[in-house]
């Protein structure tokens, strides 16, 4: 029994879609390795969209060296449960540095989807929120309910506190939308929207 | 809180001014004795954001999203480090990420703990398996020149670079207490 049993959970691919309509077009995003890549491909493709397709717990990482070179842009990360624990460390290392700018988003179903729906820690005993809290992001949001994107994509359009939203989202498998693989490419098109040459 | 500390040695202080001249702009760290006073300069200039990290392969990561946002970005650890960092290092594969690490090593000369000599006998073999080019330096009056080369390949050439700084910069470690 975890904190989380008794909530409802929702579609993934809708409350990606429709937090991703609601963000700036100068927001940044970077993906974690999965599920979380494919949905925000589906949401459709942004020029300034990093997919991970593995390095497995790079996401919040990437989006913190990124949230500090671009302070003047929303920067979030989209991640699954088993990718963001893989290197959940990181949140101690963000809460040392709170950029403003930065919010993490990461989609929880309690399971590692991508190799055959094993259960997850999130159904064995960790509270992500408690442990974002832990970590120093006092700013932190539970999202069960579709009603409450408005709310999250406020929070990241302001820019005015390192945002932990942990997003209940069921099992249930949308059809794959397999976003670029060429990390070099995706690495130039999000340099050149930002103005900067390759190297 | 202020504290006072003995003067660093002047590799030390080479490398700061290095990595200063060429507008380094994230440091990423897991801290070394080697490394304290490019951490100290770090956390003190209001230009560089000074990243303290659990583990090293965050570093590879927060760098890499530094590159990605347009900032020169380098990262610091410990000879143990690079073996966290293994499947990691994928993301500047795929992504010929420019890519600095500085590395004091441990495990290879006056080592006290043989705990650290496992991963210290295998540090560049480790980095060069995943495709980073290794300098080293083992005398002080060739760290200046060593890291100004290696930052000319990465930020200039795209390249992904180690520099190895040897443990007899670092000397030998005095293990008792006064």
């Amino acid at each position: 029994m975890t904190a989380t049993d008794t909530l409802p959970r929702l579609d993934r691919r809708r409350f990606v879609a429709d937090l991703v309509s609601r963000l700036p077009e100068d927001t940044l995003l970077v993906t974690g390795l999965g599920s979380p890549s494919y949905d925000v491909f589906a949401a459709g493709d942004r020029p300034g969209t990093f997919y991970l397709w593995g390095a497995m717990g790079a996401a919040a990482p990437l989006a913190l060296g990124l949230a500090l070179a671009q302070p003047d842009r929303p920067v979030v990360a989209v991640t699954g449960d088993g990718e963001h624990l893989m290197g959940i460390g990181t949140l101690a290392t963000i809460g040392a540095q709170l950029p403003p700018n930065l919010t993490l988003v990461v989609l929880d179903n309690a399971h590692f989807g991508e190799t055959g729906m094993q259960p997850s820690h999130t159904q064995l005993g960790t509270d992500l929120v408690a442990v974002a809290q832990g970590f120093g992001i006092q700013n932190t949001v539970r999202v069960t309910d579709l009603a409450q994107t408005e709310g999250l994509a406020a929070r990241i359009r302001a820019r005015s506190a390192t945002t932990y939203a942990h997003v209940l989202i069921d099992t249930t498998e949308p059809p794959r939308a397999l976003p670029p693989r060429d990390g070099v490419a995706n690495k130039n098109s999000l340099r050149a929207a930002l103005g900067l040459a390759t190297f | 809180m202020s504290q006072t500390h003995a003067p660093a040695p002047s590799w030390q202080e080479d490398v700061f001014a290095a990595l200063k001249k060429r507008g380094v702009q994230q440091i990423a760290y897991v801290p070394d004795s080697g490394h304290s006073h490019t951490i100290r300069e770090a956390q003190r200039d209001p230009a560089i954001h000074d990243v303290v990290l659990t583990t090293e392969e965050e570093g590879v990561a927060v760098v890499s999203g530094a590159w990605l946002g347009g900032q020169k970005a380098v990262l610091l650890m410990q000879s143990s480090g690079v073996g966290n960092c293994v499947n990691m290092f994928s993301l500047l594969q795929m992504g010929q990420f420019p890519f600095l690490t500085l590395v004091t090593m441990r495990g290879e000369y006056a080592e006290f703990n043989p705990w650290q000599s496992p991963m210290g006998r295998t540090t560049q073999q480790a980095l060069e398996l995943m495709g980073i080019t290794v300098l080293r330096a083992d005398r002080p009056e060739d760290v200046e020149e060593t890291v100004e080369a290696a930052l000319d390949s990465v930020f200039e050439a795209g390249e992904r670079v180690a520099v190895l700084l040897g443990q007899k910069l670092i000397g030998r470690k005095k293990w008792e207490r006064d």
